[in-house]
């Protein structure tokens, strides 16, 4: 069996050469309306009689292989057909191999549809790719009246029918008119071969790639003439590439010691896995020994930069779980950090941040990349609020009492989640992903990067800076830091102190909320979203260094690198438990932090 | 004499002692000489939730002195309670012996589902309740030992100790739900049978393990009032008022605080072993930062630095947990969360002090919009 399929790919490619060297094959002409039904067998026959006579020759290997009889009778099946739905046009006279092979779909014996699909995929006619897609989907079908093919779509009862050879549509016809055209497993196997072929020339640069990318797995049914007659075509440099790995992998299996010898270096830069297979398979059996070292050096160098990448991959991982922790701990470094008041409600001013972006997508149905940025303002506003009403009506009469406090938003913090079971239920609401965030961006064979987790970074980064000019460069930044360092002194200076104070939090809270727009796009908005995440920025913000902003980056990228690197030989949940412990002993030797606040600051 | 001499001055305790006995006598009574239909006749449940209650307020106990006496507010000392529990649940867990779904002699049912080929080596011994008891004492205290040690003596304190007592709990918790640490993942140890010997569904057991709750209460209780009455608690008082002051007198803060900090997570480990026959299971959850948090909400209700307090606060918040739970389960996260706001703002002594705290309260607020 495998000998017989060897043979017809190796057929199919010779005949694939056909079209692309000639174009021998021209479009199926458009039925003219105004055509009278033909009588039975009056031009149809001819193209029948014709298609008996196409230069196409069935494959004799096959023992299954039909008679010329039986080829005709089926053709005369098709064209005895007198058309039933008078008003529809009939097809014109189709001369072409396509509509000869056709008819042979019909035969019940599944040899006899293997080699029509043969001769169909080696007609190069432009319908064949439809005709094969529809068949592997199940959705070709025979009319039972009189035989011909049409491709049925749709549900049932609502099925928009068209017929194959004219591409005409047929209105009228009722689900018991129509036979399935069934398939095998064998046959499936065939048609996506042959789809993939077709795809070699395809006018897409892109579905070309993936039909050579195919072809590495398993270049040996593959002809290297029609690749190379490809090659000197080809204007797209990806696919040529490709090409040329195909080519260099064909090579490899060469008997000429010296050819795969040469083809060695060509296939260096290629990370494509199925490269390294060869590779590994071609060590294996290998008998010259300059061949052997050649190879393993090439699979050496291969296998690095694919570690390389690894390690790049871990590292983006990392920076992105880092970003998340930064995010959710900037405003814990604001509110925490500089004023000094320990937040436990953080968490829940993030969940209220990414309800809002769950609020503003139902309101906006169907646009989700508007509502995504709407989102951002009204989070930082909404979750900004709620942490000025916290202040104002809580944390206020706390101040210098750290621990009274902590204890106070613990039960703001329960308050707010069960607030959130009480209006939009216990169960996790999931927010969507605009188009242009979801997908991944590969950068090589190894390496891909997925674009929400690119895009989060790169808003943590803007995030980082934004708040950082504030504090910086802003007048309310500089009586921030006035209060912080001075609130006496401040206060004689003219700074409402308690005006700071309120809007102080609500710019941590407000980030927060920022934060938890950007946690909607990674997890699913649930009541607990919060929770999960308070004792991580904790650990970021006192592993950091409390009161500096650039300690909270350098800490939270730096212990999401650590939990990912540690992860592949720890697991997952040990890694952050190693992390949890690192950070616990870290802060025991340097209690304030990796870069502790200096000077008259400090105290 | 000792007795008379802890209690003077403490009207609160004499009250607490006092009522734990007529408790003591009055409850395996009820429950046991009269008839299920009496009127008076105290159910095997109701008894269990008392006895669950007690637990508690051991360590409430426990985190009282700590934080009241000391200064350190532990948000992990739910981890200790745990570690006690799950030292009284592997010897439980050990008893089943050939009675398990899997009738494993030697593995527990959980390890013969995970394919374990044997007992791992920290679960030697466990049979032997002694060997139990002893590490019900001995693992909290070690673990207190070691995580004071590096806290105290690189004067790690306030905000900055919550938080990583908070993240000890909350590693705790992690490492506990892991199937490959041999403790039963997120189902934790459960299914128990019998403690040496005696049926844990009977009647009688349950009322010993209530008596012994109360009595661990009262020894614990009279224990931290000796500790606190005694010079150590006077410089633990000092350090929680001024540690820096106390340091530069001579007195060796980090080892004060190493010690009592020690003795309470003792304390909570006791306290656990106690509770998780009662209740009959033992999980990660009890690691959670959650249920150590509520712990200390437990101490500010009774009010903070008044140890029969604690115990108030302690049996006060869980009744109405039960209450809440079994009628408006949704309204129970509000109330707490509102206690939490309410205690800290208004209530400061607790209610302890509420008499006091009432009357200021007023002043407080006025304080608090003038402050500095």
């Amino acid at each position: 069996m495998t000998l017989f399929s060897r043979l017809l790919l190796v057929l199919l490619l010779g005949c694939a050469a056909i079209p692309t060297a000639g174009a021998a094959d021209p479009p199926p002409a458009p039925a003219p309306l105004d055509q009278t039904p033909p009588a039975s067998g009056d031009p149809a026959a001819v193209s029948v009689a014709s298609a008996a006579s196409a230069p196409v020759e069935p494959v004799s290997a096959s023992g299954a292989s039909p008679t010329p009889a039986s080829v005709g009778t089926a053709s005369a099946f098709v064209a005895s057909a007198a058309p039933q739905a008078a008003a529809l046009p009939a097809p014109p006279p189709d001369p072409s191999p396509f509509a000869a092979a056709l008819p042979l779909l019909l035969d019940s014996k599944f040899p006899v549809k293997e080699q029509a699909v043969e001769r169909l995929a080696a007609s190069g006619d432009a319908r064949v790719e439809g005709l094969f897609t529809a068949l592997l989907a199940g959705e070709l079908y025979q009319l039972k009246a009189d035989g011909r093919l049409v491709i049925a779509r749709g549900q049932e009862g609502d099925q928009a029918v068209r017929e194959v050879l004219s591409d005409a549509p047929l209105s009228g016809i009722g689900t018991q008119e129509l036979k399935k055209i069934t398939l095998n497993n064998r046959m499936r196997g065939q048609l996506k071969t042959a789809l993939a072929r077709l795809d070699l020339s395809h006018a897409d640069a892109g579905r070309r790639l993936a039909a050579v990318t195919s072809l590495m797995s398993d270049p040996g049914g593959a002809n290297p003439d029609l690749l190379r007659a490809r090659l000197t075509q080809e204007d797209a440099a990806e696919v040529r590439d490709a090409l040329g790995l195909v080519l260099a992998l064909l090579d490899l299996n060469s008997p000429d010691a010296q050819a795969r010898l040469a083809a060695l270096p060509r296939l260096r830069d290629a990370l494509h896995p199925p490269v390294r297979t060869a590779l590994t398979q071609l060590l294996e059996r290998e008998t010259d020994g300059q061949v052997k070292a050649a190879a393993s050096r090439v699979l050496t160098h291969i296998e690095g930069r694919v570690h390389w990448y690894g390690q790049l991959e871990t590292l983006f991982f990392g920076l992105s779980l880092g970003s998340v922790l930064v995010l959710a701990a900037i405003g814990l470094a604001i509110t925490f950090g500089v004023m000094g008041v320990i937040n436990m409600a953080h968490g829940e001013l993030m969940m209220l941040g990414a309800y809002t972006t769950y609020v503003i997508q139902q309101l906006l149905p169907g646009h989700i990349g508007l509502s995504l940025f709407l989102a951002i303002p009204a989070a930082f506003v909404v979750a900004g609020l709620v942490g000025i009403l916290i202040e104002r009506g809580v944390i206020r009469f706390l101040y210098g009492r750290p621990l009274e406090t902590l204890l106070a938003t613990f039960g703001i913090s329960l308050i707010l989640q069960q607030l959130v079971r009480s209006i939009f239920s216990p169960l996790n609401r999931s927010v969507e992903t605009p188009a242009w965030m979801s997908g991944s961006w590969q950068v090589n064979e190894v390496l891909s990067l997925t674009l929400n987790r690119l895009v989060i970074i790169g808003f943590c980064l803007l995030v980082f800076a934004l708040l950082y000019l504030i504090l910086n460069r802003t007048r309310l930044g500089l009586q921030v830091r006035a209060v912080s360092q001075n609130r006496a002194m401040a206060r004689a200076m003219g700074v409402r102190s308690q005006w700071v104070d309120a809007m102080t939090f609500g710019l941590g809270s407000g980030i927060a909320g920022v934060a938890g727009v950007a946690l909607s796009q990674l997890t699913n908005v649930g009541p607990n979203l919060g929770q999960s995440y308070i004792i991580d920025s904790f650990m970021v913000v006192v592993f950091g260094g409390v009161g500096n902003l650039w300690g909270t980056l350098v800490a939270g990228l730096g212990l999401g690198v650590a939990n990912k690197l540690l992860e592949p030989w720890a697991g997952a949940v040990l890694a952050k438990i190693l992390v949890l412990v690192f950070i616990i002993l870290f802060i025991q030797k340097r209690p304030k932090g990796l870069f502790p606040q200096k000077g008259r600051a400090a105290t | 004499m000792i007795l008379t001499r802890l209690l003077r001055d403490d009207r609160g305790g004499q009250i607490l002692l006092g009522s734990l006995l007529i408790l003591a006598v009055l409850a395996p009574v009820l429950n046991l000489a009269l008839p299920p239909d009496h009127p008076l006749y105290l159910s095997t449940y109701t008894l269990t939730l008392l006895g669950k209650y007690l637990c508690y307020a051991l360590l409430a106990v426990a985190v009282d002195l700590v934080w009241g006496y000391l200064g350190i507010l532990s948000l992990g000392h739910g981890a200790f309670f745990a570690l006690g529990g799950y030292a009284m649940g592997m010897y439980l867990m050990r008893q089943i012996g050939e009675r398990g779904v899997y009738g494993n002699p030697e593995l527990p049912d959980f390890m013969v589902f995970l394919n374990w080929p044997e007992l791992p080596w920290y679960w030697w011994g466990f049979d032997q309740f002694g060997f139990a008891l002893l590490m019900v004492v001995l693992v909290p205290g070690l673990l207190a030992f070691v995580f004071g040690w590096f806290a105290f003596r690189s004067r790690v304190t306030g905000v900055y100790l919550s938080i990583i007592t908070q993240a000890l709990t909350y590693a705790l918790m992690l490492a506990f739900f892991r199937n490959e640490m041999g403790f039963g993942g997120n189902n934790g140890l459960t299914d128990f049978k019998d403690l040496l010997g005696f049926d844990l569904q009977a009647d009688g057991t349950r009322v010993a393990l209530f008596l012994a709750s109360a009595l661990a209460l009262a020894l614990g209780y009279l224990a931290c009032r000796a500790l606190v009455l005694s010079k150590l608690g006077r410089v633990a008082m000092a350090i929680r008022d001024a540690e820096e002051r106390t340091r530069f007198t001579g007195y060796r803060v980090d080892r004060v605080m190493l010690w009592i900090f020690t003795f309470s997570a003792v304390l909570a480990g006791i306290a656990g072993a106690l509770y998780v026959p009662q209740v009959g299971i033992i999980n990660p959850g009890e690691f959670s930062p959650l249920f150590s948090i509520e712990i200390v909400i437990w101490v500010a209700v009774g009010g903070r630095a008044t140890l029969y307090g604690a115990v108030a606060g302690a049996l006060l918040v869980n009744y109405a947990k039960t209450w809440f739970t079994g009628a408006l389960p949704e309204v129970w996260l509000y109330a707490l969360g509102a206690l939490f706001v309410l205690v800290t703002l208004f209530l400061p002594q607790g209610i302890a002090g509420l008499g006091r705290g009432l009357g200021s309260w007023g002043g407080r607020w006025r304080r608090g919009e003038a402050r500095p």
